[in-house]
């Protein structure tokens, strides 16, 4: 049997103070770490959510979004009588002809932003399962009226309920607030397709975005749409057309993990600062259990136990302050540049179970490097010179 | 008498220290009988602590043999030898050497953690330990919450919880006031009577080498004198039979 665990816990609670700033340290670390995780998780939600997978938008042929993508009035009789869509009760094919605007508007905490105005046809929300209608009604059309995310409401000057958005000559009236979920239309702002074309004096759409069937309604539809040479248009399916949009949150991924990992770096040298204090602090001790007949493997295994203990505590301490963080000071949501259409990505930080996990694993780490070699150094004491040290 | 425990010959124990060789041990050799209680002695440096050590398996000659019953300790590997310790040696120090976070219970459980022996064998015999050294009344205590004298007390009932072949002690007393010591030497006197036990201690005191009943002198690194107690008349073990008499069962 090996060292008792007791024998390790007791240690680290009679060095208090040390043990306490070591795990004040790690916890410290594994907050900001959970911090920068939740906010990445938050962002890769709005677009790996986003999207119904029997979904299909449509988009010039070459264009990258929305916003440089163009179909013409002509073209959407042809669009919507290709096979694999699907169809209401009524027997009537599911669509939305959509048009994209950028307005740049007025934050409540000063400045401007970006902010996506999304013109949408009567089958719009219904394509969408993560809409939801919080407040208000739904725009009627042709009467400059527009719903709002309640995230935009939120956070843009004259977007609550009542409000007027004004843009240039343009005055819309805020007529609804409306909830998706954490996904992408939580960043838009809706009105009807047809008033938003006369308004912004437009010819063509942004995009179609069209039900299919089922997975083969769906190829039959690509094939086609992109096999007819008069419309020189692609199709995507809305999941992987949003996807793609997640690389949005990779630089803010990449400067998480290079942030935590030079921070952890620094906690590692922290742990590993401790707990080479408590093996020479425990010298003469190591020998005595060497001499009872304690292996080396079992001494280096006691200290590296005891080095993980710390840091667990240093990682559930993190949690704790990860999720009192998120909660106080990062609740609701906060914003960012969508850098594929220019406009403003609302998503709130998500501190998930999993990424707590991560945390602890995260914290694990941290006391696996820190403590090899010292437990290394404990483990290969000279039981000779130890002894013969005088206290 | 013909019944050796530990058998050594040639021993020689160089140190180096920086280019210099220092000869501790010169060719020793020595013999301690089965059940024999032998208290080494010797000017300071004199390699005491160095053939304590190596008889007891924690260091290693530089040439020559030890035996230790039929085990020969030194042609064994570091891990055979701490194998060979957990049951076979009984250490006991000078500084006693307690873990200070582990409470008179736990020190003494510490060797039978190498055991098979499970939870309730393990308290049973901790139990009988602390018994034998008359600490039955202290098993929560933690070191810091006991006399010197009684943290010795505490060391022996680790050393003797496995039932080792062997006790072997450097300067038992040499921290110890003079009661405190008598105690202990009285302690060590009846493990050797009583149960039988092989001993060894390193010892400067006149008085605890006169517990022994074979006192063995050590200079420039060879064994000088070797007077049988039977010569001195073994006159100390009556008063050390007290009240342990149903320790065994
Ligand atoms: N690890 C070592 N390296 C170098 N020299 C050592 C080492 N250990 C012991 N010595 C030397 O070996 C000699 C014998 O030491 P040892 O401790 O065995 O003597 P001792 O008889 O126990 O002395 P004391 O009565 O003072 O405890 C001393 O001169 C000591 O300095
Ligand atoms: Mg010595």
């Amino acid at each position: 049997m090996a060292i008792p665990l007791k024998y390790n816990i007791r240690n680290l609670f009679v060095r208090k103070v040390t043990t306490g700033l070591t795990v004040l340290g790690i916890g410290l670390v594994v907050a900001v770490f959970l911090s920068v995780m939740s906010l990445s998780e938050g962002l890769t939600r709005v677009f790996k959510v986003s999207g119904s997978p029997k979904n299909i938008l449509v988009l010039r042929r070459n264009s990258q979004s929305e916003v440089d993508s163009g179909i013409y009035r002509e073209q959407i009789p042809l669009i919507v009588t290709l096979p694999g869509i699907d169809r209401d009760i009524d027997g009537n094919p599911l669509f939305s002809t959509e048009l994209v605007v950028i307005l740049n508007m007025e934050k409540n905490e000063g400045g401007t932003s970006n902010v996506t105005l999304r013109g949408i046809s009567e089958k719009g929300p219904h394509l969408r399962p993560q809409f939801k209608l919080a407040e208000g009604r739904m725009f009627k059309p042709g009467l400059s009226e527009v719903i709002v995310s309640r995230s935009i409401s939120k956070r843009f000057k004259n977007c609550s309920l009542d409000d007027i958005i004004r843009f240039g000559s343009y005055q819309w009236k805020v007529v609804g607030i409306f909830d998706a979920d954490g996904t992408a239309p939580d960043s838009e702002i809706w009105t009807d397709v047809e008033g938003a074309m006369s308004d912004f004096r437009r010819v063509s759409y942004s995009s179609v975005l069209v039900r299919t069937t089922d997975k083969l309604g769906q190829d039959q539809f690509v094939t086609a749409l992109s096999n007819d040479p008069r419309l020189a248009l692609q199709a995507k399916s809305e999941r992987s057309y949003y996807e793609k949009q997640t690389s949005t949150a990779d630089p803010i991924k990449f400067f998480g993990i290079f942030v935590g990992l030079i921070m952890a770096i620094g906690a590692c040298f922290g742990a590993m600062n401790t707990m080479y204090a408590a093996v020479s602090a425990r010298t003469k001790e190591i020998a005595t259990l060497r001499v009872l007949g304690f292996s080396h493997m079992s001494i280096l295994t006691s200290f590296i136990i005891e080095s993980l203990l710390l840091a667990l505590l240093g990682g559930v301490l993190g949690c704790f302050l990860g999720l009192l963080t998120v909660k106080l000071a990062l609740s609701g949501v906060t914003g960012t540049t969508n850098f594929n259409t220019f406009s403003e990505v609302v998503f709130a930080f998500r501190l998930t179970p999993n990424i707590l996990l991560t945390g602890i694993v995260f914290s694990l780490l941290i006391g696996l490097f820190g403590g090899i070699l010292p437990a290394t150094q404990a483990a290969f004491t000279k039981i000779i010179l130890a002894l013969r040290q005088v206290e | 008498m013909d019944n050796p425990l530990i058998r050594v010959g040639n021993l020689v124990k160089n140190y180096h220290r920086g280019s210099e060789e220092l000869t501790v041990l010169s060719g020793l050799n020595f013999i301690v009988e089965d059940g024999e209680f032998v208290a080494l002695m010797g000017p300071s440096g004199s390699g005491k602590t160095t053939l304590l050590n190596l008889i007891a398996g924690i260091d290693r000659p530089t040439s020559g043999y030890i035996f230790v019953g039929t085990d020969e300790i030194s042609s064994m590997t570091d891990s055979q030898l701490a194998d060979w310790r957990s049951r076979h040696i009984g250490f006991i120090f000078q500084t006693y050497n307690l873990i200070p976070v582990l409470t008179a219970f736990e020190n003494v459980e510490l060797p039978l953690l190498l055991t098979p022996l499970g939870r309730v064998e393990r308290r049973k015999h901790v139990e009988i330990a602390l018994y034998i050294v008359g600490l039955s009344d202290r098993m929560s205590h933690y070191p810091r919450q006991l006399s010197g004298g009684q943290e010795q007390r505490v060391a022996i009932a680790r050393a003797i919880v496995t039932d080792p072949t062997l006790l072997v002690a450097d300067e038992p007393t040499g921290d110890l006031d003079a009661k405190s010591a008598e105690e202990i030497l009285i302690l060590l006197e009846r493990l050797n009577s009583e149960f039988k036990k092989t001993i060894v201690i390193v010892t400067h005191d006149p008085r605890a080498a006169a517990r022994a009943r074979r006192i063995v002198h050590l200079e420039k690194g060879v064994l000088k004198e070797d007077i049988k107690a039977e010569d001195r008349g073994s006159v100390r073990l009556a008063d050390s039979t007290l009240a342990f008499a149903d320790v065994k069962s």
